[in-house]
């Protein structure tokens, strides 16, 4: 191992001098350049089974998330319907009953957040993405990256247990709050808690698995002439997101170690003294909010973990289809790490009417308020891509329009309950509700779409069906801001969110009984309407037109591969060498609108590149 | 045409919506009409900015749509446009966030002569305790809690004896007095809110958090909880009642002190009190 070292410095040095001067790459284009450290050794598999299931190829392991996390992203669904049909019409179709329904709740919460956002943006796309856009034959840790996957897999599968032990799983919502987590006024506090807590701790294990191999696939794996700031801001939402996920898991686990030592051995890490029903527990000392802490150090981070590839990925879309270079791209990458370091400042804002000390209020409010500057910048930036471009509205640029707009409504709603005397009305209502929801369920998941239906010609090699998609598209979009842009009034009127039932409040006005049903039949709607998603996905995998090779014309490396779809390996006999960064559309002097990252400057003469 | 169409019709009808809701906040009925001058204040410069914003979008689809023969502009960077929006973001923020914490400043500032109340919450209800004629409010341990003293009246200390206990029933207020709710939980995480007085803060076992209003309009309110508390949280809800100087002090002589209680309760059925207790809170439900 110690005698590989010098060689890998050296090689590395070299590669960062041949960077450092683009220019006089023109004199030399088709002159190969000698790798100075060794080929990475893949192992090629000779097996369906080590084809598809143990499998170490960066981009099955992406599919196997990316399946994974939308099947149990189903269940979430449902759930949802189910929790929706309760609010709206209690009763009618069927009796669920407060512990059923507070357990939809939770594992609703949960699975949309951990086991489909976060699996699928950084597990999903980041293993496909992340070995073909910086041009590397796969991750640098293939074997680690396939184990990252089965932990996910059994983390799920015990996730999917808990529905089974006796008490069900845990409805305690998705924040887990003790006391009540684990004690008995809460369904699921005996097995449903325990084998929760179990998972989350398996899904950060495996993560961190995954997480090292991005970081490290991406700062030392990059091929020739791949600067850090030549990355599509794909890799750098993804890459700064893994980072925030590295540093923000480890405080969830160890919440997770210490509630499960709370139940079953009774410690009292967030355990006072209580009474309960008339009876003294045997706790005494420990401090609810200390889990509090614990939970929103991780769950801030968390909402960048899933808002930042998000980012990345639309700043991506949008420039492609408008055939236009991403406006300030300088300012939209260190957007993203000013965002992401500021993430880990803003935890508190969670718990302004927590009782913690009302001072913090004053430090948080102020440092989540600034969060919005960068934040607003990456909009602005978006929408200026789109000034003077040449905008082809298809699928992926549709849903980059619909994530623009709710994302600023989500946003600004966000200005809202950052500001901590205005969250004190506002915190526990529908408003919330209606606030995650917008900002980082809707945004993030039209992203999804919106990469899906860009990236899937070059997983399968054909397009998914055009005008499936846009009945997919409209319903999706218009539906569910027909959902959450009227329910933040209901948080106005000052509808507490987690009510299994309101009956009769007295300052809530009976119509808002009737905009409760309008939302569940929108939700209902919106929920169908991702069968024919799912439909068309799988039925273009044959059915599909045929896409051919780079069909969006687009500039990034992963649309440069020898075949399509990319083989193991990805890149043909040699890795490709990049010359310029991934935004050159439409520059002018150049034949074509686009110049891909790894065509030498000495082929597009004429063009009067501004920046590389 | 028809997705600039589209888009430009989402964003007129939210403001369509806006303006023609039914669904609005309740009248307030606290001296905290100032948090609802912040939201509309953040609603007038969030709103203007999504507007702009989504209009700007919707211009440049309907502007610039694909044409084959055309080529979009070619300018990675503009420093000076770029500067420009940072500043005007940063003045947005600073216009938002300036009286924000002002207000959030009242709010943590409770004023001297307010009147302290304790509310202590339980799975899945709420009891009161006010202080009695020494205007001192006794210690309380949470150990001491048992049928008899359902809030833990610690018996050393003389300032105990004679609060006033209210486990059943609603609590009474007086109009324009401000108080100081000292808020405590037996169990979980509560939280006492009434969407009439805008205020709000959880409350937890092992230590005692407050707030404070001065509630200014006479009537009875609902109280809810509004922090997660188990399967009964939806169902815990209480009352408070805010009346004039002459209705409040009828109320308040008839209610025992602990002192009263806990002699009554000895002629009672040692269980009486703990059963009543719990059947106040299936009663909810």
């Amino acid at each position: 191992m110690s005698d590989d070292f010098p060689e890998r410095e050296f090689g590395i040095k070299t590669k960062s001098s041949e960077v450092s001067d683009g220019e006089y790459a023109s004199s030399r284009e088709e002159e190969h350049i000698e790798s100075q450290i060794p080929e990475q050794d893949l192992y090629h598999p000779k097996s369906f089974i080590t084809k598809w299931i143990f499998c170490q190829d960066a981009k099955v392991i992406g599919i196997q998330y990316s399946i994974t996390a939308i099947s149990i992203g189903l269940v979430a669904l449902v759930l949802s319907w189910l929790m929706r049909l309760q609010l709206a019409f209690p009763d009618v179709f069927f009796s669920m009953g407060p512990a059923a329904y507070y357990q939809f709740v939770t594992m609703h919460g949960m699975i949309m957040v951990v086991y489909l956002l976060t699996a699928l943006f950084l597990g999903g796309f980041g293993n496909f993405l992340i070995p073909l856009m910086v041009g590397s034959r796969d991750m640098v840790f293939p074997y680690v990256n396939m184990i990252s996957f089965w932990m996910y897999f059994i983390a799920v599968l015990v996730l999917v247990a808990s529905f089974f032990v006796p008490g069900g799983p845990t409805g305690a919502g998705w924040t887990l709050y003790p006391p009540q987590a684990i004690t008995s006024g809460t369904p699921g506090s005996e097995g449903g808690i325990i084998l929760m807590l179990m998972s989350l701790s398996l899904f950060v294990i495996g993560f961190t698995m995954g997480g090292l191999n991005y970081i490290i696939t991406i700062l030392q794996a990059r091929t020739r002439g791949m600067t850090l700031m030549r990355m599509p801001l794909t890799i750098w939402g993804i890459f700064t997101a893994t980072i925030l996920a590295m540093l923000a898991f480890p405080a969830l686990i160890v919440s997770c170690i210490m509630m499960t030592l709370d139940s079953l051995l009774g410690t009292s890490f967030f355990m006072p003294a209580m009474v309960q029903m008339g009876e003294h527990l045997k706790y005494g000392g420990g401090s609810p909010i200390l889990f509090q802490h614990l939970f929103w150090f991780f769950g801030h981070p968390e909402v960048y973990i899933v808002a930042l590839p998000a980012f990345g990925i639309v700043s991506d879309l949008i420039s492609v289809h408008a055939r236009k270079n991403i406006f300030g791209y300088r300012m939209m990458v260190w957007a993203i790490v000013i965002i992401g370091a500021l993430s880990f400042f803003v935890w508190a804002h969670h718990m302004y009417v927590s009782g913690m000390n009302p001072w913090f209020g004053f430090f948080f409010a102020t440092t989540t308020l600034i969060i919005a500057v960068p934040t607003a910048i990456k909009v602005y930036n978006w929408v200026l891509t789109l000034w003077r471009g040449n905008i082809r509205l298809n699928l992926p640029m549709l849903f980059a329009l619909a994530f623009i707009i709710t994302f600023v409504n989500g946003g600004i709603t966000g200005l809202f309950l950052g500001n901590v005397i205005v969250d004190v009305p506002l915190s526990d209502t529908y408003f919330v509700v209606a606030h995650f929801h917008m900002v980082m369920g809707i945004a993030p998941i039209l992203v999804i779409f919106g990469a899906i239906y860009h990236w899937y010609p070059l997983v399968t090699g054909k397009f998914l069906n055009e005008p499936m998609g846009k009945f997919h598209f409209w319903v999706t979009f218009l539906g569910s801001y027909a959902i959450y842009f009227p329910m933040h009034y209901l948080g106005f009127i000052g509808v507490p969110r987690r009510y299994y039932e309101m009956y009769n409040s007295p300052y809530i006005p009976t119509s808002a009984e009737g905009l409760n049903q309008f939302i569940t039949i929108a939700a209902l709607v919106v929920g169908f309407a991702q069968l024919v998603f799912l439909y068309n996905i799988i039925s273009s995998i044959k059915l599909g037109k045929v896409a051919g090779k780079n069909p969006w014309q687009a500039c990034s490396l992963e649309w440069q591969t020898e075949h399509v779809p990319p083989q193991h390996g990805n890149f043909g006999k040699n890795l490709p060498v990049v010359y310029r960064w991934a935004y050159d559309y439409s520059v002018p002097g150049a034949k074509e609108d686009y110049i891909p990252q790894n065509v030498p400057p000495s082929e597009v003469l004429g063009a009067k590149v501004e920046k590389t | 045409m028809i997705v600039a169409i589209v888009f430009f019709l989402v964003l007129i009808g939210s403001v369509v919506f806006h303006v023609l809701t039914p669904w609005w906040w309740t009248p307030v009925a606290s001296n905290w009409g100032s948090i609802d001058d912040t939201i509309i204040l953040t609603f007038w410069i969030t709103g203007f900015v999504f507007m702009a914003v989504g209009l700007f979008m919707v211009y440049c689809v309907w502007k610039f749509k694909y044409q084959k023969n055309r080529r979009s502009e070619y300018k990675p960077e503009d420093k000076k446009l770029e500067f420009r929006l940072i500043v005007i973001t940063t003045l947005g923020i600073v216009a938002l966030l300036a009286p924000g914490l002002l207000v959030w400043n009242k709010y943590v500032t409770v004023p001297k002569d307010a009147f302290q109340i304790e509310v202590m919450a339980y799975q899945w209800g709420w009891a009161y305790r006010l202080p009695g004629k020494d205007g001192e409010l006794g210690k309380v341990d949470i150990k001491n809690i048992n049928d008899e003293n359902p809030l833990g009246i610690s018996s050393k200390d003389k300032n105990g004896i004679d609060d006033i206990i209210i486990t059943d029933g609603p609590l009474h207020l007086l109009k324009n007095k401000p108080v100081k709710l000292l808020l405590r939980s037996t169990d979980v995480l509560h939280n006492f809110y009434v969407p009439q007085f805008r205020a709000k803060m959880d409350m937890l076992p092992g230590s005692v958090t407050y707030y404070w209003f001065v509630p200014t309009k006479v009537g009875t309110f609902e109280v809810l909880c509004a922090e997660f508390c188990g399967i009964g949280h939806y169902a815990m809800r209480g009352e408070v009642i805010v009346n004039e100087k002459k209705n409040y002090n009828e109320w308040l002589n008839k209610q025992k002190s602990y002192k009263q209680s806990v002699l009554k309760s000895f002629h009672k059925h040692k269980d009486h009190k703990h059963k009543d207790h719990k059947h106040k809170g299936e009663k909810n439900v």
